[in-house]
């Protein structure tokens, strides 16, 4: 069995309250952190456990909190993003419903570190359970003398806020959060200044995910380099992974990174393999903002390595063989599932939920949604999947925030690995109504690449 | 001269203040090389960012730290550092992405020029002009909207508008209230005023200078006729509204002022805000102290036919053969 860090307890009965999480070595971290090391070396100590952020980027969270600035006299705010809202991704809803001590100890330490001494979680609106039991583990947390004035006699004080947002997508990009939580529009800010600067309330502010805060108390329990032994090169520590599709055991694994992904798919402990006895025809390692890949560069790199799960394996080879880890949303799909139809399907997510405010996502979108839903109902042309490919391409890079990249990479790496299904709906558009293009050769192992001589060139 | 910093602009270098946005350093410059800007108004603070028409590329990001900056930046919000080098026309790739915003932006507008009241003065019918397809590739619906009342004098074509937020920037910093803003998200985002609110104050009606296209009209100017057909003069008047110096520009139709709006500068951005009683309700030549004829760009098809006679073309006043081919044109042209 793999080292849990996060889920270690997440099958006691009654560990979503402050008295079992205590007995199980709950807040030992509010004690250490507070009573034994200053806030620089907390900082430190994230630094040294080489943690990446779980949202989405993988930036170093020791390195984020480090740029935080300190200006006298002002406040600083650390944030707490859970609005989590990622296609295939539900780590962050699963780790508040089960330990949301977990997160309120995080966020103790965290702020402690930062020198916050106000702190919101941000929760998606419709996560309104959720909201429920982190505010009931928040009173919880108070009356046990870990928050509010002078905890544990440190002379620390800390107010904790749970704050419902709206349920847009959208608010899950940093400075759109922010603006949220002050109350206006959720539009994404433009950077720079970048929130460590300038964030909420135009006070310096670091904004984390419930997975990368969570982190921070294993680390502080046992230490920044006893972290950073697991896991492999940059990619250290444990990562939630939210498996979802044709898998015979969906669910929250806590992972090694590093584990190579056939063996995530495949093996008992995890995902148990492909559901119905079918085959892995594609896979979207990161949540679906990431490009989707075909099973056989899932399963390995073009050089016909096997691929593990990290952020550096995953990306190998770049966008042309090589998706992300992102947030930890894997979705499998088997032989029967039609790549043109999910790739509307996401498409028509981005286009809903973009916020409108810079013209190439807010237009493009939409115009990609409407060329995907013609093929994938069989009117296309093969001049439209050009011209998707074209739209993709004016939209990446060009937007203010994220967004518009999410939703232009799952249209590009379709085109890019699944061009062949997207011709076939053109040719065959009455029967691709009722059958599937199948597995075709998406899950053949890769021809090595023939190494071609520079000399004489 | 120290604290001045460096920049150059597609290889001409300019010094400007620190802090300076690409955009504005370029303006100093002057030229072509200027990056057309939709959304940001140098008169409006936190404009800008959003039209993405004005990205350029920065091939060093300073002397300090000479790597390329890894996308292409809006100019218009970044700043400059010392030693930047930027590219804007000179980069094959920037005008290729900016021919993907204008597309962009035409996908859901009507084009509904010849009978839209700002044809002639549109910023995106220059910028369509300049980087445009010819052809659409779009050959879905457009999104329509109907067109609302926002205020007793202004009326709001939503179909027309490229949400540049200006409108809502002018409203929060020049008027008093504002009433109106952005609904909903996305591609469905609209300017409205929530539940029919009218937009009634002394400034309101400075939202119809601002806008870059033709969303929101002067309802007293509605189809009286084209701005290229009207004649602009520079005229003052002593305004009593504390705000307002009254220093305008009167459109004429023969006798008659057809509309009166802001004196705009060379990027089509107003000098000084009016009040609504110098826009709306002094439409008469007694009511003004007349200046001079307003100076418009002779590229600008306001200035055709009025104040710069035609000239052939450099390159046919040197080439005797083509002097000898145009030979009726030219006569027509001297005649003219």
């Amino acid at each position: 069995m793999a080292r849990k860090l996060l889920l270690e307890h997440i099958n006691v009965p009654g560990i979503n309250t402050l008295e079992v999480y205590r007995q199980k070595g709950g807040y030992r971290a509010v004690e250490k952190a507070l009573k034994t090391l200053t806030p620089d070396d907390v900082v430190e100590e994230v630094k040294k456990s080489g943690l990446r952020g779980r949202g989405g980027a993988g930036f170093p969270t020791g390195m984020k909190w480090s740029f935080l600035a300190k200006p006298e006299g002002v406040a600083r705010y650390l944030v707490c993003n859970a609005d989590e809202s990622e296609p295939g991704t539900f780590k962050d809803r699963f780790l508040m419903t089960h330990i949301p001590h977990a997160l309120i100890e995080g966020m103790i330490v965290a702020s402690y570190a930062l020198g916050a001494n106000t702190s919101y979680i941000y929760v998606r609106g419709e996560m309104m359970p959720q909201i429920r039991i982190l505010e009931r583990a928040i009173e919880e947390a108070r009356a046990a003398g870990f928050l509010g004035k002078n905890i544990l006699g440190t002379g620390y004080n800390l107010e904790l806020y749970v704050q419902p947002g709206g349920g847009a997508y959208i608010c899950g990009e940093e400075t759109a959060l922010l603006e949220s939580l002050e109350g206006k529009r959720g539009n994404p800010r433009i950077k720079p200044p970048f929130p460590a600067i300038a964030g909420l309330y135009g006070c310096p502010t670091v904004v984390n995910n419930v997975e990368s805060i969570a982190a921070v108390v294993p680390i502080i329990n046992d230490g920044g380099d006893e972290y950073a032994k697991i896991g492999i090169g940059r990619s250290t520590g444990t990562k939630l992974i939210s498996a979802s599709g044709n898998l015979v055991k969906p669910g929250v694994y806590e992972i090694e990174l590093g584990l190579p992904v056939e063996e995530f798919i495949y093996s008992d402990e995890y995902c148990g393999g492909i559901a119905n006895g079918k085959k892995l025809k594609a896979t979207v390692a990161g949540g679906s903002s990431v490009p989707i890949l075909p099973a056989n560069l899932t399963l390995k790199y073009a050089n016909g390595e096997p691929r593990l799960m990290s952020y550096e394996s995953l990306s190998e080879g770049g966008f042309a063989t090589g998706t992300m880890l992102g947030s930890g949303g894997f979705i499998a799909f088997d032989e029967d599932q039609c790549i043109v139809r999910n790739t509307w399907n996401f498409s028509r997510f981005y286009h809903h939920e973009s916020c409108g405010q810079c013209s190439p996502c807010r237009e493009g979108t939409g115009w990609m949604e409407k060329i995907l839903h013609k093929i994938e109902y069989g009117h296309g042309t093969m001049e439209d999947i050009d011209l998707l490919w074209d739209v993709q391409r004016k939209i990446e890079g060009n937007t203010i925030c994220p967004l518009g990249d999410a939703a232009a990479w799952p249209v590009a790496s379709a085109i890019r690995h699944f061009r062949d299904e997207f011709e076939w709906h053109v040719k065959e558009p009455m029967k691709s109504q009722s059958t599937n293009y199948g597995l075709a050769n998406y899950a053949n192992p890769i021809e090595k690449q023939v190494e071609v001589k520079q000399d004489n060139l | 001269m120290s604290d001045l910093v460096k920049v150059t602009i597609d290889g001409i270098t300019v010094e400007v203040e620190p802090g300076t946005t690409i955009l504005n350093a370029a303006r100093q410059i002057g030229g072509e090389i200027v990056p057309p800007a939709m959304c940001y108004y140098s008169k409006l603070k936190g404009s800008g960012g959003k039209c993405r028409t004005c990205i350029v590329k920065v091939s060093k990001g300073s002397e300090k730290d000479p790597r390329p900056m890894p996308k292409l930046v809006a100019s218009c919000r970044t700043t400059v550092m010392d030693g930047m080098e930027v590219q804007n026309i000179t980069s094959p790739e920037v005008l290729e992405a900016r021919a993907g915003v204008v597309e962009i932006l035409l996908i859901n507008h009507p084009l509904d020029c010849p009978v839209c009241d700002q044809a002639g003065e549109c910023d995106l019918q220059n910028l369509s002009y300049e980087h445009g397809l010819q052809k659409t590739r779009y050959e879905f619906e457009r999104r329509t909207f109907d067109r609302i009342d926002i205020g007793d004098k202004i009326q709001l074509h939503m179909n027309r508008c490229i949400l540049c937020y200006r409108c809502v920037f002018t409203a929060d910093q020049i008027t008093n209230k504002r009433v109106h803003g952005i609904l909903n998200r996305g591609d469905h985002s609209e300017i409205s005023t929530y539940i029919q609110t009218a937009v009634d104050n002394d400034f309101s009606g400075n939202v119809i200078d601002v806008c870059p296209v033709g969303a929101l009209t002067d309802k007293t100017f509605r189809f009286k006729n084209r701005v290229w057909f009207t004649k602009p003069i520079d005229a003052h008047r002593n305004c009593t509204h504390e705000k307002c110096n009254g220093k305008v520009t009167l459109w004429y139709k023969g006798e008659d002022v057809l509309r009166v709006t802001a004196r705009k500068d060379q990027y089509g951005e107003v000098e000084e805000f009016i009040c609504n009683e110098c826009r709306f309700d002094k439409k008469k030549t007694n009511d003004w102290t007349l200046e001079h004829p307003t100076h418009i760009s002779d590229t600008s098809v306001i200035s055709s036919n009025h104040y710069e006679t035609f000239k052939p073309l450099p390159v046919i006043k040197e080439n005797l053969a083509l002097q000898e081919a145009n030979k009726r044109e030219l006569e027509k042209s001297i005649k003219f």
